[in-house]
């Protein structure tokens, strides 16, 4: 029977292990060195400000493994023989196998600063950060000020996390405006105010110069670059991105670059070797997207990809119309398509956006200029039909008839109030146009059809 | 606090009052009771009990049949004591309400409104609920779980170690119905003041969200309206006490023997109550959950569902999530609607062929069981009692007959299903750990699936607690409702392969 050996129990590890079962009986050990089981590392924030327990993070319960003959092996891979299809465990024992899926994620930046690994210095990714993050920052006293390094996604939900307990933050972001390379203007701004509204101290146009020691080793303070202002906290948190967790390959023939490289089939240089996931690079990049993706979808789709070739036949890495969501304190973000900050655009993209005056909420439709095609949308504190989005885009569909019909994307709760027909005057007022929006018919709202 | 006594003259009327033949029982109460002062009602209620079953144990020995007292012993022990009360409570009765409900309220509602700023902007703040003892199975979750039980043991079997509870509301039930307040008014009147008070934290807590609000709301209507208002006013018209709301088999005693007699007995209007009370089980509840699902009922009209969604909220991400509990879950809920299927069919049958026993066995020693087990221990001691522990819907989970059966139509014929939003879903786990009713709601998100499930109640929060907007609830076309594709909305992999095979 072929034994496929899958490194990394993360998002894109197990579901290759679950959809490997769900096509084949061959044997599947899944390796990890973090944790027994497969939990999500989406939730983490979750279990420190006390929304979930730990366990709770986990969506398979402990006996899923073994009812589903997938076996589950604790250890760090130190070296990978490819000519004897072999894994070498830190503790020198072997392990054979006839195909092997590495997906061992990413790990946070780190870029050299002075006091980088200083006791108090903590990231947030896998799960032994959570319990560093707990034992250095429990409460406001033992943690009086935290600094935050970095304006992603993750620095904004370490935020949040401290903040939750009380603790004063720092935030330190790079750019002119929070994630300014990702959002248009208007939406970042948005997301600015969102986090000062929460008390964090934000500082934009802000690098980190090195971090202070306390004569325990501990952190004492920080130094900001541009200012040479030196804030005194007990906690830092990098959160300045993250790259492809491939240290332990230095010495293999698997050929990397930033990432493994992989071809679009997900296989390696070396036959029977595949990477999906955080640490896989693309050669050649799926059009539109960048060559390593580290989001949970991507992971998963590159999951059930190779789960494919391995197990039916050749399968590309095929991920549909660009989506994500996140959310930055109470607002919710969903993007379908692209849309991209000022930085980026494509030379004939154009945004129309709205924003609610209560500013916690605010949508931008990004087209092309001169075929009027819709591009993409972003959504604070509204929540859109992914299905429907994904068909507008398959069908090429104008601006115009997206906005025309936003109340069947509509996926806010029940009894919510929606805000198209105050979008659509905007748009008709901005371009002197006449759109009427679609109310949704008896027989739609009877069928939930478009 | 204040006396007891029971007068010979009040003895006497009840002796009258309840055909009491049984000169054992009045010679031993009035040896060791009657007219004596006591300064607690555990005593005196405890005397009365105890004369009830020696009194009839003797009778049973001497096939005195007629002299047996069929009145259970701490009924009739209930009415003695609370006509032999005196003293500072019965004589300041609205005082001493204020300085228990009154005090009470204001001390919940001092703790719950600064909420509305110490916990931030509107918005899901679930913050510290596993860092808190209350929420979190520590020693105050196990110290009001110790005190619910007590109280629902005491509410249900001796309620006559309540009487000054009793006492207080009096004054309130004399204005509604005109009668002097029974445990259940009492019981009725702490769960509409309850429901209010948690009703006022449910709205600040989800005061971003309409759907909760709306819901709070309508469970709070019938609740106040159906369940306690109007009954109590139908008393006062001499109409029989009647909710309006209280489906069969929910309501289980609504074919008994006794209760098919009395609206019998008054005319139309018992007759319209008949009529009805068939027409809500057998074609309200079943066409209702085929359009909206059983949230209609079970999160936006029921008491049970409305005492859970309010002061069981904090404890809602306590209920058990195993595979085994689903597996116990299936069995227990159909289990007690197959019993209370059969205990009403055979007390229709006894009742229509004028029995009083079917197939050799008593219907009424059936009624009992049901009425103990199902009735009061399952329904109220655990239903409630477990909340701290077991999450707040121990009862409609694993007990309730109408869950069991809206739950096989909402599975097999309804429109109502929990929307996943294609890809979206990030397996965090919120809408698992919150879901009242033990629904692993992420296996299915995980999955792009639609949740349609016999146990969803509709309560919304999963909906309500997912970061990415992933869950929606909503009623839709029965095509395509249940079911699964291989891979997620956003995996073009299949598309590609059709290509390839062409």
């Amino acid at each position: 029977m072929e034994h496929i050996a899958i490194i990394g129990n993360g998002i894109s590890g197990i579901t290759a292990a679950r959809h490997i079962r769900k096509l084949s009986n061959k044997k599947i050990t899944v390796i990890s060195s973090e944790t027994d089981y497969f939990f999500s590392r989406t939730a983490l924030m979750y279990v420190y400000m006390g929304h979930m327990k730990f366990k709770h993070t986990q969506p398979y319960e402990d006996w899923f493994w073994d009812k589903n003959d997938i076996a589950l092996k604790k250890g760090f891979v130190q070296q990978i023989d490819t000519a004897q299809k072999k894994l070498v465990f830190s503790d020198g024992e072997p392990l054979t196998f006839d195909k092997l899926i590495i997906a061992t994620g990413s790990k946070p930046n780190k870029f050299g600063w002075p006091g980088q690994d200083l006791k108090g210095v903590v990231s947030l990714y896998h799960k032994q950060d959570l319990e560093a993050i707990e034992t250095h920052a429990p409460n406001n006293t033992v943690c009086k000020h935290a600094v935050i390094v970095g304006g992603g996604l993750i620095g904004i939900e370490l935020a949040e996390m401290f903040h939750s307990r009380h603790i004063p933050v720092t935030f330190l972001v790079r750019e002119d405006s929070y994630w300014s390379g990702i959002l248009p203007s208007g939406e970042s701004e948005m997301i600015n105010n969102e986090i000062r509204k929460n008390g964090i101290d934000l500082r934009l146009e802000s690098n980190l110069k090195q971090i202070n020691a306390n004569a325990d080793g501990s952190v004492k303070s920080i130094v900001i670059t541009e200012t040479g202002e030196e804030i005194d906290c007990d906690v830092v948190g990098l959160t300045a991105g993250v790259s492809p967790n491939i240290g332990f390959l230095e010495y293999s023939n698997i050929e990397t670059n930033r990432g493994i490289l992989v071809d679009r089939n997900l296989q390696t240089n070396i036959k029977d070797i595949y990477a999906i996931g955080d640490c896989a690079e693309q050669r050649t990049a799926v059009e539109g997207r960048r060559p390593i993706e580290a989001v949970w979808y991507t992971g998963r789709i590159m999951g059930e990809t190779v789960a494919q070739t391995i197990c039916k036949k050749e399968t590309l890495y095929t991920p549909g119309h660009w989506f994500n969501s996140a959310k930055f304190f109470d607002i919710e973000y969903q993007t379908y398509g692209w849309v991209n900050s000022e930085q980026h655009k494509k030379p004939n993209e154009a945004h129309f956006h709205w924003m609610h005056p209560d500013q916690t909420k605010c949508l931008t439709v990004a087209f092309d200029k001169t075929t009027q095609a819709f591009l993409g949308i972003n959504t604070f504190g509204i929540r859109m039909r992914h299905e429907i989005f994904n068909r507008w885009l398959d069908q090429n569909k104008t601006i115009d008839y997206v906005l025309e019909h936003l109340e069947i994307a509509h996926f806010d709760p029940e009894f919510y109030k929606n805000y198209y027909s105050e979008v659509i005057e905007k748009y008709n007022v901005d371009n002197n146009r006449n759109l009427k929006l679609k109310k949704k018919s008896w027989s739609q709202i009877f069928t939930l059809k478009s | 606090m204040g006396q007891y006594k029971l007068t010979s003259a009040a003895f006497e009327g009840f002796i009258k009052k309840n055909n009491i033949t049984s000169s054992v029982f009045i010679k031993d109460l009035e040896n060791s009771s009657v007219d004596k002062e006591f300064s607690t009602p555990f005593y005196l209620a405890n005397s009365i009990a105890k004369a009830v079953e020696s009194a009839n144990a003797y009778h049973k020995e001497n096939k005195e049949w007629g002299k047996v007292i069929w009145t259970k012993p701490h009924s009739l022990a209930y009415q003695m004591v609370k006509s032999s009360g005196t003293g500072v409570v019965v004589e300041n009765k609205l005082k001493f309400w204020f300085l228990s409900f009154g005090l009470a309220l204001l001390g919940a509602l001092l703790f719950m409104l600064p909420a509305i700023e110490l916990k931030g902007p509107p918005g899901i703040k679930n913050n510290h609920i596993f860092h808190s003892s209350a929420t979190n199975r520590g020693w105050i979750a196990w110290f009001v779980f110790a005190f619910l039980i007590l109280f629902y043991l005491v509410l249900y079997f001796r309620p006559s170690y309540m009487i000054n509870w009793i006492y207080l509301v009096d004054p309130i039930s004399e204005s509604l119905s005109g009668n002097p307040a029974s445990q259940w008014f009492l019981y009725g009147l702490l769960y509409c003041v309850i429901m209010s008070t948690m009703a006022v934290r449910m709205y600040i807590k989800y005061r971003h969200n309409n759907y909760q609000i709306l819901r709070t709301t309508s469970v709070l209507f019938f609740q106040i309206v159906f369940a306690f208002l109007i009954p109590e006013i139908l008393v006062r018209f001499e109409k029989p006490w009647y909710d309006f709301k209280n489906a069969f088999p929910l309501d289980y005693d609504f074919f008994f023997r006794w209760n098919l007699n009395e609206l019998l007995e008054n005319g139309g209007f018992g007759l319209f109550i008949l009529v009805w009370g068939v027409l809500l089980t057998l074609v309200v509840v079943p066409v209702m959950v085929y359009f909206f699902g059983k949230r209609w009922y079970c999160s936006w009209v029921c008491g049970c569902g409305g005492l859970a969604e309010t002061l069981g909220d904090p404890y809602r991400q306590l209920s058990t999530k195993s595979l085994f509990s689903w597996k116990v879950e299936r069995w227990l809920v159909h289990g007690v609607l197959v019993f209370a299927v059969l205990m009403t069919g055979l007390t229709l049958y006894g009742y229509f062929s004028e029995t009083y026993k079917v197939l050799g066995i008593k219907v009424q020693t059936i009624q009992d069981i049901y009425g103990f087990l199902i009735g009061s221990i399952f329904a109220g001691v655990i239903g409630t009692g477990f909340y701290p522990i077991f999450g707040n819907r121990v009862w409609c989970r694993f007990g309730c007959p109408l869950a069991a059966y809206m739950g096989v139509i909402q599975r097999f014929k309804s429109r109502f299903r929990i929307t996943t939003n294609g890809g979206q879903c990030i397996s965090c786990g919120n809408c698992t750990t919150y879901c009242e009713q033990g629904i692993d709601v992420r296996a299915y998100a995980q999955k792009g699936e639609n949740i349609v499930r016999a146990s969803c109640v509709g309560c919304g929060v999963c909906s309500a607690v997912c970061p990415r907007g992933v869950l929606k609830l909503e009623n839709g076309p029965e095509e395509g409702r249940i079911g699964s594709s291989d891979v997620l909305l956003g995996n073009e992999m299949n598309l590609m392969d059709q290509l390839q095979d062409k």
